[in-house]
């Protein structure tokens, strides 16, 4: 049984971050393949897992959420091999700082050699993100400017939309996929949806067809145009 | 419109204003307060509600008693242009984020505002079970607290002032930092309304919980300009739909019941109320401006309540809609073409979010 964890849901998941489980866990239950999602909340504390998912959220949640972690198994567990999906605001905790409420600089988990700062305007709208030839479809919705720092990979090349910079968003490390694409991003691509499951499960998955391969159709095809 | 401001101010001169604002129930409560006032009032009832639209309604109508839904973000102009008698605050949810952006933002603004007006007869009528409402309200001394059921707490659960965890024990809640629901509630709807002591008889015809909430809202701010409540109940109980929503309609030969919902919280409170021996409903979603670019709010919404409907997804992003089902594990048709809905027995309940409910509304007939 592969354990999924969901972080404070309560905290950050402002925009159907719940969907990513949720995706996964479908997908995996269809192919057979033993899923358990749990979800920790504010006072619980975290358990071990193969992946931990990190959504977005406003300000002083996204505060609240980085010092939970940080006081928490959280960094070790991911040191010592769970893999992490971070989206927006938990893209941003990952880094070595970020800021929130002005420009007041706050310490991030220090996982991704990545800095956040504010942003000149807020990223918002739809997202598409070329990742190793594929396209990545979502919707954006943040203050920050992110940079990456010591030969950190970015998850891929903007196509439409504003991502870290205006030109890659999110990025890449052995245990940490990060993108600013909510939408949820999972239950719109459905590939990285099984890329990220076969990376934690260590199987094979033969490919699932199901109406979220029309959606990606129809994203795909509206955000490249 | 930059001389909305200046104009509404001098077109709300000397008359007695409410004002209704809240993520969901802005339209229904403020028909409540239109129907219960009696004879003519002012009001907005197009849903126009930002100083455009409410100029426009203030020079429609000359009648002195003027009731106005505004949009949460025009709470602190409205405040200071209109001068109101009374101001009701229902709720505030998640809703076209990429609008509005952050929910937490909209109360720290509602809150600033109420605490710099200066006018100390303004009343405000506040739901006591919404925590981002109550940080809005708590300052003012005669806030009027109505402790009216309240569903949705998902942007709730992180306290404003702290941001620690709120903790909610039935409908009682708290934090550590000492932020609380307040105690002195002098609207109490539960199987009966309380409103100051005395007993309402509350026996809407409309569906559905939370217009039970909006009608205690209502009347509750109606009480606080001296409306008789025994009136004002009986003729907000004869509502039957406002501006289309629960009203049954035709098309080609099916019977509709149009439901509007346009958030999660909308969407939940609106799938309680469907019927369990109707096993169709139709769901119509748009993501057009007027309802935020971004569907992404429907992973928010508890969809799985429609396990056991099949459900027949419209609308520009019925695919997003199909696969927010499909993870929900949900049976769901996705209708490419309108002339393959199948007809259904009795009346269907159609689920539309903004623009697909205006839509739903103009192409078919009472």
């Amino acid at each position: 049984m592969t354990t999924i964890c969901v972080l404070y849901p309560d905290l950050l998941g402002t925009y159907g971050d719940g969907g990513n489980a949720l995706a996964l866990a479908e997908r995996a239950r269809r192919r057979g393949v033993g899923v358990d999602v749990v979800e920790v909340r504010l006072n619980d504390s975290v358990p071990d897992a193969s992946l931990y998912l990190l959504g977005g959220g406003e300000d002083g949640p996204q505060r609240l959420a980085a010092d939970l972690l940080r006081g928490s198994s959280f960094v070790s567990r991911v040191q010592d091999g769970a893999k992490v999906l971070a989206v927006c605001a938990g893209l941003q905790i990952l880094g070595l700082t970020f800021c929130v409420e002005g420009d007041d600089e706050y310490e991030g988990l220090g996982l991704a050699d990545v800095v956040t700062s504010r942003g000149e305007r807020r990223s918002v709208g739809e997202l598409a993100t070329r990742v190793n030839g594929q396209l990545l479809v979502g919707f954006e919705n943040h203050g920050g400017r992110t940079t990456l720092h010591g030969g950190v990979d970015s998850l891929g090349a903007v196509v439409k939309g504003r991502g870290n910079d205006g030109t890659l968003d999110g990025y890449r490390t052995k245990s940490i996929w990060a993108t600013y694409a909510h939408g949820p991003v999972l239950a719109m691509n459905p590939w990285f949806c099984d890329e990220i499951l076969s990376g934690v499960t260590g199987l094979e998955l033969d490919p699932l067809a199901s109406v979220a391969d029309r959606l990606y159709q129809e994203r795909s095809r509206v955000l490249s145009s | 419109m930059k001389i909305a401001p200046d104009l509404v101010a001098s077109l709300a001169r000397g008359r007695t204003v409410i004002l209704v604002s809240g993520t969901n129930g802005k339209t229904t409560t403020t028909s409540m307060i239109v129907a219960g006032w009696g004879g003519a009032v002012t009001t907005n009832e197009t849903g126009a509600n930002m100083p455009a639209g409410h100029a426009a309604a203030l020079v429609e109508s000359k009648s002195d008693h003027v009731a106005l839904e505004v949009d949460e973000a025009w709470i602190p102009d409205s405040l200071v242009s209109t001068r109101p008698r009374v101001v009701v605050l229902l709720n505030l949810s998640r809703d076209q984020m990429d609008r509005a952006n952050e929910v937490r933002h909209l109360a720290e603004r509602w809150r600033k505002a109420l605490e710099a007006h200066d006018d100390d007869d303004l009343v405000v009528v506040a739901n006591a079970n919404d925590p981002l409402v109550v940080y809005a309200a708590e300052s003012r001394a005669n806030t009027v607290w109505a402790d009216v059921p309240t569903s949705w707490l998902a942007d709730a659960l992180s306290c404003p002032k702290c941001t620690l965890a709120i903790s909610h024990v039935g409908s009682a809640w708290h934090c550590t930092c000492g932020f609380a629901k307040p105690a002195e509630v002098t609207t109490i709807l539960g199987d009966e309304l309380i409103i100051d002591g005395v007993s309402v008889d509350l026996e809407l015809s409309m569906p559905g919980e939370f217009n039970r909430s909006n009608a205690a809202m209502a009347l509750t701010a109606l009480h606080g300009i001296d409306v008789d409540l025994e009136e004002a109940a009986r003729r907000v109980n004869a509502i039957h739909s406002v501006v289309g929503r629960f009203s049954i309609r035709r098309w080609k030969g099916h019977v509709l019941r149009l439901l509007l919902a346009k958030n999660p919280s909308g969407f939940a409170a609106m799938m309680a109320t469907l019927p369990e021996d109707q096993s169709d409903v139709w769901v119509a979603v748009n993501a057009r401006l007027a309802d935020g670019h971004d569907p992404s709010w429907l992973y928010d919404a508890p969809f799985e309540l429609l396990r056991g409907h099949r459900v027949y997804c419209l609308g520009d992003r019925r695919l997003d809609l199909a696969t927010r089902l499909d993870y929900g594990q949900v049976d769901f048709v996705v209708i490419d073409d309108d002339s393959t809905l199948p007809t259904s027995k009795g009346t269907v309940p159609l689920l539309a979010n903004y623009t697909a409910f205006s839509d739903w509304l103009a192409r078919s007939e009472p």
